[in-house]
């Protein structure tokens, strides 16, 4: 079954008593035992609860694992799998890695003697090369954020299995839909929902699947001790939100080709970064691993005053932090998402005073290309847009 | 003002924007930027989202603290909260903490280097005597769960304040309604809000909540850079579930009282445990730093049999794991609650086979009394 329609029939009837359509929100702390040493399945709303469980077994079929986890955010799920590590162990991770997972593995993670070596993971010979005796994971985005960069999972599965090294992919720019990475050979793959998964900028929420299930029930004592679940609001909202991925993701991958093409004709851009771009570097890699290329842009306008007017000026599209969601958003890496990044290593990664994101929404690729040029065109730096409104 | 006015009237009653007599539930992940040099207050909601944060000043505000957090369960507050700690420190525990903190100290910190032991706090002198050169924290409960034992907060939180130990306390049993550590020198209060806080068994919550400026700063830190975070669904429904606090709980300890009065007088009940009652040790204790002793009880069955047939027949109190919610909850702790710690452990705190958990709701006590004797002397 395709995903678009596996992810249409997410928590589809359930509930046998009454038939709903739709999966129940199971707004339940603790649940009745038939008798001592005996349980319906479920017996407290952290251990589990039918509507998380729906979402979870979902994610799980749309990833092709063994079984998946729902957390109160990207970061908890992140935050949750650091705990299967112990003291001394080494991580080689993705260089130009979210600001809040860097900051998680170099600002809390650190201080329990887990190292961290950032490597270009576009690159399996910096990976090999960066590979410890005492290496027990790899942390890959599987696209990068903001850069766009692509990794070679099927290949660093490959390597990890070799060595014995946990290969754990972030796939929040892609989704099952467009990349499986545990087809592809890594162990485990994790997600923020708040992105493409929940897609309508209302949700934050994480995921994790697990392709192995002695590994999966590791992860399940983990989420259980730790307990930074999913609500079952959000966990509604999550699958909710997933009934329309294929659709939403179609439709932005179509926009965001479109503008970033329209982009590189624009005399005020001087590089754009699109893996839908022939040009891109992984650009036949990702035609060849994932489904698509996704709905994230990034590029550099030829001037910084131009960041200002782009952020401020554009109508349709808003300046937010996050992505992913069916309204286009604008963020500006080097002050927002990548802040607690070193500022030299942002420099060196080329996250720059230049550079700009723009998370492809589902509106008319029409206007907001019109959005965008007229704001290119604004030279007016009057008021702030709030006061206008 | 009164604590029963202070629970509807602390400023987060009314929405700023609309005067709307609820606060909205933002569910939302990201908001709309009017500067590029200046972000608004908000930016993104696993940092702030305004009904969790309503929910985080009205509980700093009942505990008489500086700043609140809310998390996505207890364990979850309990989990980021332990992350002020670094390998090495040394915390000392108190026995027969809830089985999930057990858990997260033995397996999950101690892996991280971490070092606890776990002593009997109901006497100061055994905290003191545990205390080392590298003893960072003190961990305490009272009522402990599930024995009810108490603790002298103030006793306590000034030896660690004489070592430089920050002082924790799980306030879950009494709600700061009842007790609040801050006010007897502890420096950080936790919660399962999914007990009485919210009180209606519908939501899972943690919260914590500090006096101490830069340990709400660093605090902030870890929720944020963590993300156990409380959704804004169930942010508004700990909100909306707080408001009854007050009548909730005077009714539920009424009715624990009651039938704490009528367990002691049955020959098949062989230990009645709640600070309530003037024969409990810390009686004296709780009554000097508590406006009362709680509605859970714990209570010891003369036979394994019995304690099957209670369980199992129980109907006005439903069979399950959880506590403080209106409905009245009936559990077994060796195999729920405490599940989680070895079983030479448990019965060295006395968590035996035939200790039953009572945590009483709002159900009128003379049913509540009649269904009991119906199932242990009947």
């Amino acid at each position: 079954m395709d995903i678009s329609t596996q992810a249409v029939q997410l928590g589809l009837y359930w509930d046998k008593r009454t038939g709903a359509v739709t999966m129940p929100i199971y707004q339940t702390a603790t649940f009745k035992h038939p008798g001592l040493g005996e349980s319906t399945g479920y017996d407290y709303s952290r251990s589990g609860n039918p509507t998380r469980q729906a979402l979870e077994e979902g994610i799980a079929r749309l990833d092709g694992g063994a079984r998946g986890f729902a957390y109160s955010s990207g970061m908890a799920a992140i935050a949750n799998l650091m705990h299967l590590f112990r003291k001394g162990d080494h991580l080689i991770v993705t260089e130009d890695l979210y600001g809040g997972t860097y900051r998680l593995f170099e600002q809390i993670f650190s201080q329990y003697d887990l190292s961290f070596t950032y490597v270009d993971t576009s690159d399996i010979t910096a990976i090999a090369q960066a590979i410890r005796p005492e290496t027990k994971g790899l942390f890959v985005e599987s696209l990068t954020n903001p850069l766009l960069k692509v990794a070679d999972i099927k290949g660093i599965a490959a390597l990890c299995r070799e060595r014995d090294i946990l290969c754990i992919v972030d796939n929040t720019f892609l989704t099952p839909y467009l990349l499986q990475p545990l087809e592809l050979g890594a162990h485990i793959t994790v997600y923020s929902a708040t992105k493409y998964l929940s897609g309508h900028n209302d949700t934050v929420a994480g995921v994790v699947v697990v392709k192995d299930p002695v590994l999966a029930d590791k992860v399940y004592f983990l989420q259980n001790s730790v307990g930074a679940v999913l609500g079952p609001q959000d966990s509604w909202l999550v699958i909710r939100g997933m009934k329309t991925l294929g659709v939403r993701l179609d439709r932005q991958q179509e926009n965001a080709m479109k503008i970033a093409e329209w982009l590189q004709s624009h005399p005020k851009v001087q590089k754009v970064f699109y893996p839908g771009l022939p040009e891109h570097p992984g650009h036949a890699l990702l035609k060849e691993q994932a489904r698509g290329f996704g709905g994230m842009i990034a590029f550099e306008v030829v001037d910084q005053s131009l960041v200002q007017q782009l952020l401020l000026k554009t109508n349709l599209i808003s300046f937010a932090e996050s992505l992913g969601g069916v309204e286009t958003l604008i963020t500006f890496p080097e002050v927002q998402t990548h802040a607690d990044i070193l500022p030299e290593i942002r420099q060196r990664l080329g996250i720059n005073n230049v550079l700009l994101r723009l998370s492809v929404g589902i509106e008319s690729v029409d206007d907001l290309i019109a959005d965008l040029a007229q704001a290119f065109d604004s030279n007016r730096l009057g008021a702030d847009r709030g006061e206008n409104k | 003002m009164k604590f029963g006015t202070r629970i509807l009237h602390n400023g987060h009653e009314i929405d700023p924007f609309t005067k709307g007599l609820s606060i909205p539930i933002y569910q939302v992940s990201t908001y709309q930027q009017d500067s590029v040099d200046h972000f608004g207050k908000y930016d993104y909601a696993r940092s702030d989202n305004p009904t969790r944060e309503a929910l985080e000043e009205t509980i700093a505000h009942l505990e008489n603290g500086t700043r609140g957090f809310a998390f996505a369960s207890g364990m979850a507050a309990i989990s980021s909260v332990l992350l002020l700690f670094s390998p090495g420190d040394h915390l000392v525990v108190c026995e027969d903490v809830y089985g999930g903190t057990y858990r997260v100290l033995t397996s999950l910190f101690s892996r991280l280097g971490m070092v606890v032991t776990f002593v009997d706090t109901t006497n100061p002198d055994n905290i003191r005597a545990a205390i080392r050169p590298d003893t960072r924290g003190l961990f305490l409960e009272t009522p402990s769960n599930p024995l009810l034992k108490i603790t002298d907060l103030e006793a306590a939180a000034a030896i660690a304040r004489e070592h430089g130990i920050i002082t924790l306390v799980d306030n879950t049993f009494m709600t700061p309604y009842l007790q609040r550590p801050l006010d007897l020198g502890c420096d950080i209060v936790l919660h399962s809000g999914t007990k009485f806080l919210n009180g209606h068994t519908d939501v899972i919550c943690g919260l914590a909540v500090v006096k101490d400026k830069e340990l709400g700063t660093r605090i902030r830190f870890i929720q944020n850079a963590f993300g156990a975070i409380l959704g804004p669904q169930d942010s508004w429904l700990v909100l909306r579930g707080m408001k009854t606090l007050k009548v909730r709980m005077d009714e539920s300890q009424r009715n624990a009282i009651a039938v704490a009065d009528w367990l002691t007088k049955q020959e098949r009940v062989t230990g009645v445990f709640y600070p309530g009652l003037s024969t409990h040790p810390g009686f004296e204790i709780n009554n000097r730093q508590s406006a009362g002793p709680g509605a859970v009880l714990s209570f010891t069955l003369e036979s394994l049999d019995l304690t099957k047939k209670l369980l199992e027949n129980a109907s006005l109190a439903a069979f399950a794991v959880s506590l403080g919610g209106v409905e009245s909850i009936i559990s077994y702790p060796a195999k729920m609650s405490h599940a989680s710690m070895p079983r030479e452990e448990r019965e060295a705190r006395g968590i035996s086979d035939t200790l039953v958990r009572l945590s009483l709701g709002l159900e009128d006590s003379g049913d509540m009394i009649k269904e009991l004797n119906l199932l242990i002397n009947g």
